[in-house]
């Protein structure tokens, strides 16, 4: 295994997150408007897509009953470590009894 | 102040344990996909993006091509760049320490910067749950790639919906205005559109245009 295509990603990683860093800090006053909004619309798509793509296929598995679990416990204003781990016992039960 | 009686400091070591747990599964498949140790922890520590080195190593273990396999994966990595502008204004500090801060950009430090109230809080959330992050899924992917295919599938553990369940937590704070609750939902329905019809890493993308329809109604909000 070569270390030629580590060495481009680990690079080409880091190039997107400094860009963006120098976005911010070059375009702070203009860029404002759009990243009070920005975490809303990533966030969002995160969950959605962490609950329900597999690979190129949105499914309705174990998972996203886990997750919708998860939205009751912060819905009854639990701490994250209790979200985290409703969400993970009811996905594991869910898959044993189906 | 002890160590983590503040709960962003909670919550940072909470996300940073889901991380170490799924480092597990990263290096099994890092060690299977013929990457060697000092490979496997390198990807963890300079790559430090945990989609982009899933991707990766899924890619080179099928047998793929290694330039396809870090386009894929740097699609995944892009995301990235939209981070700094939102965490940006909290960070302090020198050009040395901006750069240091931009290898600790993830969803989960983002995510947990964005969602504090107050600007000293989300710094040290920022840095907090970085750091934590970093240490452990660098001990997550030692420990996976040591044990190799003895590591039971985390599926059974229910470890895929812990992320997505935290994300929840951490999407709260935004959904405090209109305009924040009218992007959430449009860039959550973009996302899933996507999914099906792009490549993996353009959905979340695709969804930061969500913004566009989230601005208007923050405007016509203020004219009113």
């Amino acid at each position: 295994m070569s270390w030629t295509a580590l060495v481009v990603l680990s690079a080409g990683a880091y190039a997107f997150k400094l860009a963006g860093v120098v976005a911010g800090e070059r375009f702070a006053d203009r860029l404002a408007p759009v990243t009070t909004l920005l975490p809303a619309a990533l966030f969002s798509a995160l969950v959605v897509t962490m609950a329900m793509a597999d690979g190129p296929s949105l499914v309705v598995d174990a998972r996203l009953i886990g997750v919708a679990a998860g939205v009751l416990a912060v819905t009854r204003r639990a701490p994250m470590v209790v979200v985290i781990m409703v969400a993970m016992a009811v996905t594991a039960l869910v898959r044993v009894v189906a | 102040m002890s160590l983590i009686q503040r709960p962003h400091r909670r919550d940072g070591l909470v996300l940073a344990v889901a991380c170490g747990l799924i480092g597990l599964p990263y290096g099994v498949l890092a060690d299977s996909a013929g990457l060697t140790m000092a490979q496997a922890v390198a990807l963890s520590v300079f790559t430090f993006a945990g989609s982009s080195q899933f991707a990766y190593v899924s890619v080179i273990g099928g047998g793929g091509n290694p330039a396809a396999a870090v386009g894929g994966a740097l699609l995944l990595a892009a995301r990235n760049a939209l981070y700094g502008p939102v965490v940006t204004p909290v960070l302090r500090g020198g050009a040395f320490r901006r750069a240091v801060a931009a290898q600790f950009l993830t969803d989960e430090t983002a995510a947990m910067a964005s969602a504090q109230d107050d600007p000293t809080d989300a710094r040290d959330a920022f840095w907090f749950t970085g750091l934590a992050i970093m240490s452990l899924w660098v001990a997550g992917t030692v420990a996976g790639v040591l044990l190799g295919g003895n590591l039971d599938d985390p599926g059974a553990w229910g470890l895929d919906a812990a992320f997505p369940a935290a994300f929840v937590a951490l999407l709260v704070p935004h959904l405090a205005t209109r305009a924040g609750r009218v992007t959430a939902l449009i860039g959550a329905v973009v996302a899933l559109v996507a999914v099906p019809t792009t490549p993996a890493g353009a959905p979340i993308l695709l969804a930061a245009l969500a913004v566009g329809p989230g601005m208007a109604v923050a405007a016509r909000r203020r004219s009113l």
